[in-house]
């Protein structure tokens, strides 16, 4: 048990107002301070590098108390449907996995989106096979963009711990509940260490209310007790259609209904610095730091250039992209992928593509210096649109 | 659950489904029917639209009239035929994907108990022999190694059914099937082997041609389960459209393979077999002590 009886407050107060203590700690420390907080009736976890440590040390808050049950699973596919059977059952729940894991448990995520659970998962990401790599990659965000899930990306291990514990209260809302993947940096975040503002140890969030689920929860004490009849699955009729294409469209505007709660707490989808600028440089994850730092660099060198850190991914920055970007003459776009799933993205949302230069992406585990960004900036690399 | 939930609020009688009314009138909840009393109470499985002769349902029919707390009790099915079954059942279920059935109900049965510590929550998979034994073998055997308090049923019709007759690891060796056409070259899985030897307090081997022997065996695993660790029961049941039987068939073919190749089979742990001898003297002092107060009624 906890040396301390902590207090249960809402998701508003322990963010905004409790007392919040500056330390130096490695990004998976900052999940298990995110979680020693989060008040998680059920963990399941899986190793893979660079998750592991953090679901470990999750690991350790169940053997402190802090989490009701803990076990680890027997393969990343049935550890999700694990953790949507303990959703099912009216608990709050946490887990974590990455690149091979991701892809190994894909199947799940649709349908933790499509069963209105409120699972809240964080991504260490990493490459993808083959070859094999343990190394960075955000590459198993772009597939993951249309599971339904809401998807966020910390920059930092800021970013970690605050997402995280923001992310249940936007999760189990009525009018939401779905996922809420929190995305970060493998390696680059989780393996380092950097200052991150917590709050006190004892206060945790307030329990998850079953009650709320806009759908019944599995535990024979919710009616209705046949809530189908007939099976549309397997009916070629118009209402079965009719059915399924509706549930589509519930959960996609699930995630719309997510926005203002999400803006409750991260303030806005995007964050940018010097919005005059004509250059503007778009990213998420640390390949915002590494954009920023190469926006001082030009700037140095007299060029006038803008920043758009991304938050949010799902629901889509549509409109606050169009508005960060409408004086944009070019736009560069660093990722750390190679297929260049956000340049997709952000041409999907803006007129003009002609002032995108989708680059530079780096893949493989390399880093990505600023100078190569800079080089982006200034046209003298050229990249695809 | 509290049985004032399914209560009917009186303004509200004369508008409320005839089958709602009936299940709250003469249904299972709160009461103690069996598989001996089907035909005399409204079942929680009906109107399903299997195809005829079907023995899945048949299957089905019996365990959901045998489940001894349906009030407290969530099943899990998988892809496969089950899962036309399952919208006709006034229960709490799950369908979620094709072979994850014994993780969901690992994960549920684990936080039903966290949520319910001092109540019987009871959750049963039942789920098809291409879920089972394929595609989610690893699945139903880790949640057995691990010791998951819950019951694991195979419909086994040694096919998958609902995709149109293929192979399946239950399929007896030399079988012709879709995607087997010149016969499967591999042994029907053992699962009841696996399942003794992956921990299980119960396992038993029934076919539809002995419905009462499918009910007892099916109460005894839910019961253990609840008590002890995993339960699995194998129940063996043809499908007559994939086999091209006539409907009439497909029992006299569970009935032949019952005394061949099918034989009735039953695995109980010591400390089941204590639990079950227990509540057996206990249920026999009840029925002592109730026929006692019969007949000082009576008298
Ligand atoms: C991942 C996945 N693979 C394949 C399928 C297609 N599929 C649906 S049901 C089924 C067969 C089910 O067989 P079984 O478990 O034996 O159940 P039965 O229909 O025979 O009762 C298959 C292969 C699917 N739904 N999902
Ligand atoms: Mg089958």
């Amino acid at each position: 048990m906890p040396d301390v009886e902590l207090k249960p407050v809402s998701t508003e107060h322990l963010l905004r107002e409790c007392q919040r203590e500056e330390v130096f700690i490695t990004g998976s420390e900052a999940v298990r301070e995110a979680i020693r907080r989060a008040n998680v009736d059920i963990a399941v976890a899986y190793p893979i590098t660079p998750q592991s440590e953090s679901m470990h040390l999750v690991g350790d808050l169940y053997a402190e108390g802090y989490i009701r049950d803990y076990f680890r699973g027997e393969n990343e596919f049935a550890v999700m449907s694990e953790i949507a059977g303990a959703a099912m059952a009216g608990v709050r729940v946490f887990t974590a996995t990455c690149g091979p894991g991701t892809l190994r448990a894909f199947e799940n995520f649709p349908m933790w989106s499509g069963t209105r659970l409120p699972i809240v998962i964080s991504f260490m990401t990493r490459g993808i096979n083959s070859p094999l790599t343990i190394q960075p990659d955000t590459i198993e965000m772009g597939m993951l963009l249309d599971t339904g899930m809401i998807m966020l990306h910390a920059e930092n291990a800021q970013d970690l711990y605050d997402m995280i514990l923001m992310s249940f209260s936007v999760a189990e809302r009525t009018s939401v509940h779905i996922p809420v993947g929190v995305f970060v940096d493998g390696f680059f975040v989780t393996h380092t260490r950097q200052k991150v503002k917590i709050v006190s140890e004892d206060v945790k969030l307030l329990p998850y209310d079953p009650t709320h689920s806009p759908v019944p929860t599995m535990d024979m004490e919710t009616p209705p007790f046949r809530y189908m009849r007939d099976p549309f699955v397997m009916k070629s009729n118009y209402i079965s259609y009719a059915a399924h294409a509706s549930w589509q469209q519930e959960v996609m505007a699930a995630a719309e209904r997510a926005r203002p709660h999400i803006e409750a707490h991260l303030g806005s989808f995007v964050e940018q610095e010097n919005p005059d600028a004509p250059i503007q440089v778009v990213a998420c994850g640390t390949a915002v730091s590494q954009g920023r730092e190469a926006v001082r660099m030009a700037r140095e060198e007299g060029l006038e250039v803008g920043l758009v850190k991304i938050k949010v991914l799902r629901p889509a920055p549509r409109e606050e992209i169009r508005r960060a970007l409408a004086k944009a003459e070019r736009i560069v776009i660093p990722e750390f992928n190679r297929t260049g799933w956000l340049a997709r993205e952000i041409a999907s949302m803006i007129p003009n593509n002609d002032r995108i230069a989708a680059g530079p992406r780096v893949f493989g585990g390399m880093t990505m210096p600023p100078e190569v960004i800079v080089d982006v900036i200034k046209g003298d690399v050229l990249v695809g649109v | 659950m509290s049985l004032e939930i399914t209560r009917m609020n009186p303004h509200f009688a004369d508008v409320m489904p005839q089958e709602y009314t009936d299940l709250v009138e003469n249904g299972p909840f709160g009461r103690d029917f069996g598989a001996r009393d089907l035909g005399s109470f409204k079942e929680l499985f009906e109107e399903h639209p299997m195809c005829a002769g079907c023995n899945l349902s048949l299957a089905f029919r019996i365990i959901v009239a045998s489940l001894p707390n349906p009030a407290d009790t969530i099943m899990v099915g998988s892809t496969g035929c089950n899962s036309i079954a399952f919208p006709q059942l006034a229960l709490h279920n799950v369908h979620s994907l094709f072979g994850n059935q014994n993780a969901i109900a690992s994960g549920l049965k684990r936080g039903l108990a966290l949520r319910f510590p001092d109540k019987v929550k009871d959750v049963v998979v039942v789920a098809g022999d291409g879920a089972t034994a394929d595609i989610g073998l690893d699945m139903t055997l880790h949640s057995w190694f691990r010791g998951e308090k819950f019951a694991t049923v195979m419909f086994d019709n040694e096919i998958y059914a609902n995709t149109g007759g293929q192979e399946s690891g239950m399929t007896e060796c030399g079988e012709i099937r879709n995607m087997a056409p010149t016969g499967k070259k591999f042994n029907k899985i053992s699962v009841a082997n696996l399942a003794i030897e992956a921990g299980c307090a119960y396992v038993a081997v029934v076919t539809t041609a002995s419905p009462l022997k499918i009910s007892k065996c099916f109460e005894k695993a839910v019961l253990v389960a609840r008590e002890i660790g995993p339960t699995y029961v194998q129940i063996y049941t043809p499908c007559p459209t994939n086999l091209k039987l006539k409907s009439s068939e497909s029992v006299s073919l569970a009935k032949e393979r019952s005394k061949g190749t099918y034989q009735f089979r039953e695995h109980v742990s010591p400390e089941a077999e204590e639990f079950l001898a227990a509540r057996a003297e206990k249920t026999e002092e009840q029925v002592r002590v109730t026929s006692k107060d019969e007949e000082m009624h009576s008298a």
